[in-house]
């Protein structure tokens, strides 16, 4: 599987904390049976009450570095948050901190998610307000994310880290490959043999 | 040497498979539950690589959030629901997995369905497309929601691909108050430990408030971990949860059933069990508790005002007047008299028996107050039945509320039950999120049923103490 080393885009400031997935992608778009169209439909609520959203800036537009704040992506379990961001553009997200089950969804779909510090983050949003074109670099393997003249450390739970940079963020091929294991782990177990062990 | 293991180490260690080169364990799932809205691209997702259902048994399907509570009759009115129910009808008889489906009384909103049959059981791992799957840990389950293509992983390999997390021991001593519910104490849980203060942790509930509560009560606790951001939350088996799954129909049977609770009570953490955090609160200090702003960790108690925005960090504050502005509320306004349009009783936090009868005996007597509409979502075909034969549906009837079918309703906006502009709902699900119940300006009161009852008959906020 593909290796994810470093993601360079341009970016999107999104400096907000608790962006829950009803506001990445509102539970109406959830009515579908693939993932498909449903880029188009990011923040569409918070767009349709903010003219100056981010996701409605034609300088923002093309971006695949977001910036976000504390708690991002917060709430449901729905993989259409994820699925949603990726199919706008998005590649890696910098954030202050994220919801645990959005962030291993994100990690399994090959986009990283990594932590950096408050004051950094709103350097890095005003220097891509301040030059949309301004390309920013998310480097997993030197943990840092380089801007322009800006430069500073991310952190990343290890273990998502080691799985983007070694290709290994297939998690159902290796599942797969312990098949025999399971099944000797789930014979020990007392319900599955009938409270006998 | 004694087992100082807390009840989730214990589980975890007993399904851990082996550990895989990122560090991550194979852990194996007990139970697996699924839903029409996160399945569909799971099972494409299986076919796309020619895969079976390892365990296809260990799968129970269920429809919930799409289904509508008012017209049932297929096909539905909407035509991207009735091609998911199609979806799940197909996928389900092609990989052979059990559905209860829309014909079958044992229906209901997935996190209702599975203790009431008595499919979750101790000592299990449980995983589900959907985040509230954090119920299930009312009975010392491991439970937590997945994503989509995790659900992929459970079907194909009846196994998850996870890091180990911390374990947070919250423990609730002392005695409840009169008018203070369940649903009070994890909302004030999360408004003091914050919406993010679960995150890299399972909660252990524990302590005098939750050893007296019922299943029904210890679920809706564990059903909002989540929204304290821890991924699981739980609380030790005890005779109340042994007592509760006996004789359900997928329940042990016979001498299988003893050798079982045997297993479940010693599961339980021991009383010198290590943890890596601990938490305590004293359950008299907990008020009815009502939410304001537009994550569940922003309430205060019924009789408080909203707080002042210098109280917040110069961070935070921007996040705070955010919320005020999209609720229309402002700092120091006290929470009591804040007008309602909508009441909204169901969903898997609070769509059980007893918080229909708690809000039945309050609404007796009384009527919704001219201009609000009520509405009592049961959480299964089962609750339904079950309050129908106590005649449940006629007391919310002649209190003015409607009486639905079972199914997710107005706790999000997958199904025709709606908030409409800027209605604002007092309402017993889970989450307050902006444009959550439907309408993207839609406002969100997120309050016990018992004190949804009080708004709905008052047309406003207001102490259902006085009522009691
Ligand atoms: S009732 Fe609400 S929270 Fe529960 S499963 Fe349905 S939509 Fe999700």
């Amino acid at each position: 599987m593909q290796t994810i080393t470093q993601v360079t885009g341009t970016g999107v400031p999104l400096l907000l904390d608790d962006i829950d997935t009803d506001r990445i992608i509102p539970a109406r778009f959830l009515r579908c049976v693939t993932f498909d169209g449903l880029g188009e439909h990011a923040f569409e609520d918070d767009r349709k009450q903010d003219a100056k959203h981010p996701f409605d800036d034609v300088r923002f537009h093309g971006g695949s570095v977001l910036v976000g704040g504390r708690n991002f992506g917060c709430g449901s379990s729905r993989e259409h948050a994820p699925q949603a961001l990726i199919r706008w553009g998005i590649k890696a997200i910098v954030a202050q901190s994220f919801a645990e089950i959005f962030f291993g969804n994100c990690t399994g779909l090959g986009v990283p998610c990594v932590n950096a510090a408050r004051g950094d983050l709103d350097k890095l949003a005003a220097a891509i307000t301040a030059d949309p074109k301004l390309e920013v670099t998310v480097d997993l393997a030197a943990k840092q994310v380089r801007a322009g003249s800006l430069s500073f450390p991310i952190t990343m739970l290890e273990s998502a880290r080691g799985s983007l940079t070694t290709g290994n963020w297939d998690f159902l091929g290796q599942l797969l490959e312990g098949a025999d294991a399971v099944k000797q782990a789930a014979a020990k177990l007392p319900y599955v043999n009938g409270f006998m062990a | 040497m004694t087992d100082r293991r807390n009840l989730f180490n214990k589980v975890w260690d007993a399904h851990s498979v082996r550990s895989l080169a990122s560090g991550q364990t194979q852990l194996f799932i007990g139970l697996h539950l699924i839903h029409e809205v996160t399945s569909p691209q799971a099972f494409s997702m299986l076919r796309d690589r020619g895969l079976k259902a390892l365990f296809p048994e260990r799968t129970l399907a269920t429809v919930d959030h799409i289904v509508p509570t008012e017209n049932q009759a297929r096909p539905f009115l909407d035509v991207l629901a009735e091609e998911m129910m199609s979806a799940i009808e197909q996928n389900c008889r092609e990989f052979g997995i059990r559905l209860f489906n829309l014909d079958d009384n044992r229906q209901g909103v997935v996190h209702i369905v599975g203790p009431e049959q008595g499919l979750t059981q101790p000592g299990m791992t449980i995983a589900c497309g959907d985040s509230h799957t954090s119920t299930h840990g009312a009975f010392g389950s491991i439970a937590f929601g997945i994503g989509t293509s995790q659900v992929a992983d459970v079907l194909a390999t009846q196994t998850l691909a996870l890091g180990k997390p911390k374990v947070r021991k919250v423990e609730v001593t002392g005695t409840l108050r009169r008018g203070v519910y369940a649903k009070d104490v994890i909302l004030h849980i999360i408004r003091k430990l914050g919406v993010q203060g679960g995150v890299g942790y399972a909660y252990e509930y524990s302590g005098e408030v939750f050893d007296r509560m019922t299943m029904e009560e210890r679920m809706t606790v564990c059903n909002m971990s989540i929204e304290g951001g821890a991924r699981c939350g739980y609380i030790n088996p005890d005779l109340t949860t042994v007592d509760y799954i006996k004789g359900r129909p997928f329940a042990p049977q016979g001498a299988d059933f003893d050798r079982a609770a045997a297993w479940w009570l010693s599961l339980a953490s021991p009383k010198d069990a290590e943890f890596d955090d601990v938490v305590t609160f004293n359950g008299s200090e907990i008020e009815p508790t009502v939410t304001w702003g537009i994550n569940p960790a922003q309430s205060v108690g019924v009789s408080e005002k909203l707080p002042a925005l210098a109280g917040f960090s110069t961070d935070d504050q921007k996040g705070i007047q955010d919320a005020f502005d999209y609720m229309d509320l402002k700092e120091q306004q006290p929470i009591r008299g804040v007008k309602i349009d909508v009441a909204f009783i169901g969903s898997c936090t609070n769509g059980r028996i007893s918080d229909l009868r708690e809000a039945a005996s309050i609404a007796k007597g009384h009527h919704v107050a001219p201009g609000v509409k009520a509405l009592v979502v049961p959480g299964s075909q089962l609750v339904r039945e079950q309050a129908m034969r106590e005649g449940l549906d006629k007391v919310f009837e002649a209190a003015g509320f409607e009486w639905r079918g079972a199914g997710c309703s107005m706790c999000l906006a997958m199904n025709p039950d709606k908030l409409k502009g800027r209605e604002v709902c007092a309402s017993s699900s889970n989450r307050n999120f902006k444009g959550r119940q439907g309408s993207p300006t839609g406002r969100t009161l997120l309050m016990s049923p018992a004190m949804v009852v009080a708004a709905a008959i008052n047309g406003c906020v207001s102490d259902v103490r006085e009522m009691l």
